[in-house]
Order: C-alpha cells, then structure tokens, then sequence
C-alpha cells in the first residue's frame, strides 16, 4: 500500500517543513502554538505544523486526542485561546466560520453533514454560493444576470459531480443517498466552495476496503486535479499510510510526532501512545492492534481485510 | 432534469390556482349567484392566503417558528388605514391610493421584522417564536392606546386620548384607541389576487435561487452551510424581512375592506390560526397553504351556529395534525395506503 515515491521535504522558516515541489508557494496552513483551553483543561496546545500548498498531510492519534478539536479550530467553530493560524500567509484571527470559508479552507464532518432536503446538484450549488454572484432582486424578479449565473453553476456543479462519477444522481435527494455516496457528495460539496485546503475528517470511516482503495484514489486525484493541500483525519492505518505525505500524530492534545509515514511507523513514542508500554496486553483492542501491526509491517493480507472491519466498529465511538 | 421540472410544474399549478379562483368568484359574482357574506369574505380570504404563504416562507422554508405574525399584520393594516386617510384628498383614486397603503404598510412591517430579527436571528434555538410571541402581545396593547389624527397640518400622534391630538376643524381621528381604525373601504377583489400573485411570484422565485438555496441549507445544518461560506444571520434575516412585509401588506389589503378594525383582531389567536394553516397545508409546501387557507377562513363563516367551538375544533385539528405528521406509524400507514392504490391501479391499467 505504501508504494508511493517518498516526498522530499525543506525546511521553511517557522513551525515545519513543507515538500520540496511546493517551496516556490510556501506554505498554505501554518499554525504556531496553536491551543485551546475548556475551562483550564487544555483539550488541545502548543499545535505546530506547516502545510505545503499541494500536500497530502495526515492527522492520527488515539480516540479523544483532539484531532476534530483541531479541525474546528482551523476553521473557527472554536476560537483558539492561543496561538496563530496563517493561512497562504493571511491571519485568520477573528474570522467566523463562514469567513474562513471564504478565504480558502473547506471541511468535511465526522458524522456526516449533508443539506438533507435538498438534491445532490443543489447541495454542491450551495457549496458554490460565494461564486455564483447576483443579487437579490435579480433571483426575485428573474433579471438576465440570475439566468446566467444559474446556467453557469448547474454546468460547473455538474462538471465536478462527474468527477465523482455522481452525476447522475444529480436530481436525487441527499438524504436518499447510499452512504458511500453521501461521503462523496461532502468532498464534493467542499470542493465547490474552491477552497486552498481541504480538511477532511474520516473520510473512510464506514467504509469497505474497497471503497477505502477508491476513496485513496479521489483524493489523490483531488490534489492533482485542483492542485490544493489536502489535511485528513483517519483510523485506518492503510489509507494514511498510503496517500499522507507528512503525518502528525496527537495524543492527550499535544502533537508527539511529526514525520513521514516512514519515520512515524518506527517512531517508538508513537507506538507507545497506540499500545501503552505493555505492548502484548493490548492484543485485543481492535485499533490499537491495527496501529501496531502497521508500525511494525508485517501485515498479512487476510489481517488486513479483517482488522479494518474491526476499525469501522471503533471508529463512530469517537465523539 | 425532472425533478426540476417538476418543481416548476408546481409553481405553475399554484399561479393556475389562485387565477382559477379569482375567475370562478368573478362570474359568480357578476351573474348573481354570490351571497352578501361571501362576497365580503373574498378579500379576507385573499389575505388569510397571503398571510400562511407568508408564514410558509419563514417556517417552511427558512426553519423558523414564528408566533407573532398577527403583530406584522396590525402593523400593515394600521399603517395603511393612516396612509390611506391621509392620502384622501391628495389622491383620488382608489387603486392608486390602495398601492400606495400597501407598499408603505409592507415597508413598515418590513423594518419591524429587521428591528425583531437583527437581534433575535443571532441566536441559535427558538427564540425567535418567543421573541414573536411577545411582538404580537406588545403591538397589540400599543395600539390599544395610540391615537392619531389627520388633519391639514398632517398627521397627529399620541398615548392618551383624542382630545389630546388636537386637531384643527375638519380634521378626522383615524385611529381610536382600542375603537380601532375607521376606514374608507377601498380594497378589491381583484387587487387582492394581483397582490397574492406578487406574493407567490416572489416566494418561489425565491426558492429556486442563490439566496433560497442558501436558507434552506441552514435550515437543513446551520453548522454546514456555515462551513460552506454562509452568513446564516444575513440568510434568516431576508426570509423573516421579506415574511414580515407580506404581512404587512396582507394586513393593509384586509383593513381597507373593513369600516373599522380594532387591534383586538389581531391577536395571538389570529397568530395561531395562520400557522395551523401552514401546519395543515404542510410545512414548506405552498400549494397546501393556500387551500388550507382558503377552505378554513370561510368554513367558520358558512358553520356560524358553531362559532362558540372554533377555537377547540383548531385546537383539536392542530394537535391531531401534530400526530399525524410526527408518528412513525400512522405516517408509514398513510405511505402505504398510498402505494397500495398505485399498484392497485397499475395493475388495472396491466389487466
């Protein structure tokens, strides 16, 4: 699975580092001592990375370590007690949710998060609001700009349906959707709002290994197609060790490892946040187990198919 | 492309309504075959059907509740008898001046609704039916002791008494404190369907853009459409503005067919009545709230000897439709009646 050409990094001035292809760009995200405190519990802190503007960027760890935390501070649904987040360079500081949005950073959810009554077309025009430019009274009263814009926006949205191989359902209501397809109609609808960087947030939970292999392929094929940086929260070992470039591993709110797939499955802190010290106890935890028999590669194809099926229970516990 | 189609069948089907009923009344009414209490009640009705498409487009469309909607309707309807009297000398023609009245009296519901909303809108929750409850209470005793008076020198306000307007000779008091407003009947038929069409004009081009788009997916999940770069305050706020001028303007067009109007008419009950047709007709569908509307306001009128039960029968229709809707059970029943008679059908059409 992890049979990609290894990215070279440089270091850039700041938190990290970012691939050598995107130096001339600098980074899109860069986040220094980024933290926020619940009531004195620091449900995350000192959160450090920078991320290359075509990068694939992977963010792991154990249930509760504050992966989603992070994403929602990225994009504002928390406001951060401390620290700064730069995004292409700009400061985000005092932005809502929706300003974010605007200046480049798309999300998908969790548990996902579709405009339920509405159809799979309508659902990515949403997602284009901000580009699809009239005014009210022209939506009003049908003025020319309206017919224009609107004819504009069912190509495009249709255009990047396609992409997904979704176009079909184009009419079809999302919350009829198979889930599979919902998942994709998120990434999807993120993707119309044309972001710079796109989080998303387990993307393959729920999935099969087969959908897994496809979801791999979308989003490698997202970075190529739109050229954006890509940060994704996942479980399961075989999708982040295959397609994340950089991998930031959380535990407890503090990042504590930082690295390449390579280096983060050899990385013994990692395995010990995963295992705790008393590795052979814990044999019988369904996604720790996964992590330590990735960090240690010696997975068995047969392993693998059932572990993930294991994950897929443990994943919907978080949160 | 057929769902959209559809959709816009349906908009076609509600315009083809609304113009079937103004034909049908038309000939009734010019061939003698329209009773005196219908006939007064067709501008009513024009304005009940105003008011539930109005509420339609904040409860249905926008997910919010409002409660106070009666308080937006006094305001037209109380900006308008003022508009109207005072332009009696200044415009003589009826339809003109009527125009006139609605637009102001629409205007002013209209920055009611922003006053109620930029505060209120913020909040996540239903403050909003709160905040709307106590609206419609509030309006209601206010003009239960305003007075105005209209005389040469303009229009004059105040809180305590007639007297105290002090008016020239020739001057006339418009509104009497709880006596209401005495007004020139001016309001037609046809005017109303022209403004309903408007209305519904507006409603479902609304929908089928940018902006309808954008307030149904707060509707949907406030937490994504912010994600997707929504201001979901700025979104709520145009449904409830726009909400809020039609009931201004359907309050206008039911005052000016009325001698007098008292603000007690506009209460929590004619509130309640409006949303228990939007929740009759079907929350977000238009076409149900306009027959909703229609078939409840005159059916009070041709069951008169059962007045004294209205209310209890809306109370009771309202809590069983609560049922109906909200009940796995009862909904899967209906469901399969339903595609029991299409195959039954189909089967026939195969035989």
């Amino acid at each position: 699975m992890s049979n990609q050409k290894e990215t070279r990094y440089v270091d850039v001035p700041g938190p990290g580092r970012i691939p050598e292809r995107d130096k001339g760009r600098g980074p899109v995200l860069e986040c220094t001592h980024l933290g926020i405190e619940f009531g004195g519990l620091k449900a995350v802190e000192e959160f450090n990375i920078a991320v290359g503007a075509t990068e694939i960027g992977g963010l792991i760890g154990p249930n509760g370590a504050g992966k989603t935390t992070v994403f929602n501070l990225l994009t504002k649904v928390y406001q951060p007690t401390h620290g700064v987040i730069l995004l292409d360079g700009k400061d985000t500081h005092g932005m809502s949710t929706a300003q974010v949005n605007q200046a480049g950073i798309a999300r998908t959810f969790q548990n996902i998060r579709l405009f339920d009554k509405l159809s799979v077309e309508d659902n990515v025009k949403v997602g284009m609001h901000n580009n699809v430019k009239y005014h009210l009274p022209s939506s009003v009263f049908r003025l020319p700009k309206f017919w224009q814009e609107e004819k504009r926006a069912h190509e495009s949205a249709l255009e990047l349906l396609d992409i997904f191989g979704m176009a079909d359902l184009a009419d079809v209501k999302a919350s009829s959707l198979p889930y599979g397809a919902q998942r994709r109609l998120e990434i999807v609808r993120a993707l119309a709002t044309k972001p710079k960087l796109l989080l998303l947030d387990e993307p393959a939970a729920g999935m099969n290994p087969s959908e897994t292999e496809e979801l791999m392929n979308n989003i490698r094929k997202i970075r190529d197609t739109f050229g954006i940086a890509v940060l994704l929260i996942e479980h399961d070992m075989n999708l982040v060790m295959g397609i994340c470039e950089n991998i930031i591993v959380l535990n407890f709110g503090k990042v504590i490892a930082k690295g390449t797939p390579e280096e983060i499955q050899n990385d013994p802190v990692v395995i010990e946040a995963y295992l705790g010290s008393q590795a052979d106890e814990t044999g019988s935890e369904g996604f720790a187990a996964s992590a330590a028999k990735e960090a240690q590669k010696k997975k068995a194809e047969k392993e693998k198919a059932h572990m993930s099926e294991v994950e897929e229970a443990s994943v919907d516990v978080e949160e | 492309m057929k769902k959209l189609s559809k959709d816009t069948l349906m908009s076609f089907v509600n315009y083809g309504i609304v113009i079937l009923f103004y034909i049908v009344f038309q000939i009734l009414a010019s061939t003698g075959n329209l009773s005196s209490t219908m006939k007064g009640q067709l501008i009513p009705i024009v304005s009940y059907v105003i008011m539930a498409l109005s509420l339609n487009l904040v409860v249905g469309i926008s997910g919010e509740l409002s409660l106070g909607h009666a308080g937006f309707m006094s305001v037209g309807a109380f900006t308008g008898a003022v508009v109207s009297t005072a332009l009696t000398d200044g415009i003589p023609n009826t339809v003109v001046r009527l125009l006139i009245s609605i637009v102001i009296a629409a205007v002013m519901a209209g920055i009611a609704g922003i006053l109620i909303g930029i505060p209120v809108l913020r909040l996540r929750g239903d403050y909003l039916a709160i905040v709307t409850l106590a609206f419609g209470e509030i309006i209601k005793n206010v003009l239960n002791c305003l007075y105005v008076g209209v005389d040469r020198r303009g229009i004059h306000f105040s809180m305590n008494s007639t007297g105290a307007l002090d008016l020239q000779e020739g001057g006339k008091v418009v509104i009497n404190g709880p006596m209401g407003a005495s007004i020139m009947k001016i309001s037609s038929f046809t005017c109303g369907i022209v403004l309903l069409l408007l209305v519904l004009f507006v409603i479902q081009n609304l929908i089928k853009s940018r902006h309808g788009r954008a307030i149904m997916a707060i509707r949907d999940n406030r937490i994504a459409a912010e994600a997707c770069g929504l201001n979901v305050t700025k979104y709520k706020l145009i449904a409830f503005v726009i909400s809020a001028a039609m009931a201004g303007a359907a309050g206008c067009l039911y005052a000016l067919n009325f001698a007098t109007v008292a603000p007690k008419k506009f209460d929590f009950n004619t509130s309640i009545l409006v949303l228990v047709f939007v929740v009759l007709g079907g929350i977000g569908n238009m076409t149900g709230s306009i027959i909703a509307a229609a078939l409840l306001t005159v059916l009070p009128e041709l069951l008169r000897q059962f007045q004294d039960y209205r209310m209890l029968i809306y109370a009771i229709v309202l809590v069983l439709v609560m049922i109906a809707t909200n009940n796995e059970k009862i909904r899967g029943l209906i469901k399969s009646i339903g595609k029991k008679n299409k195959q039954e059908s189909s089967g026939k059409e195969a035989a």
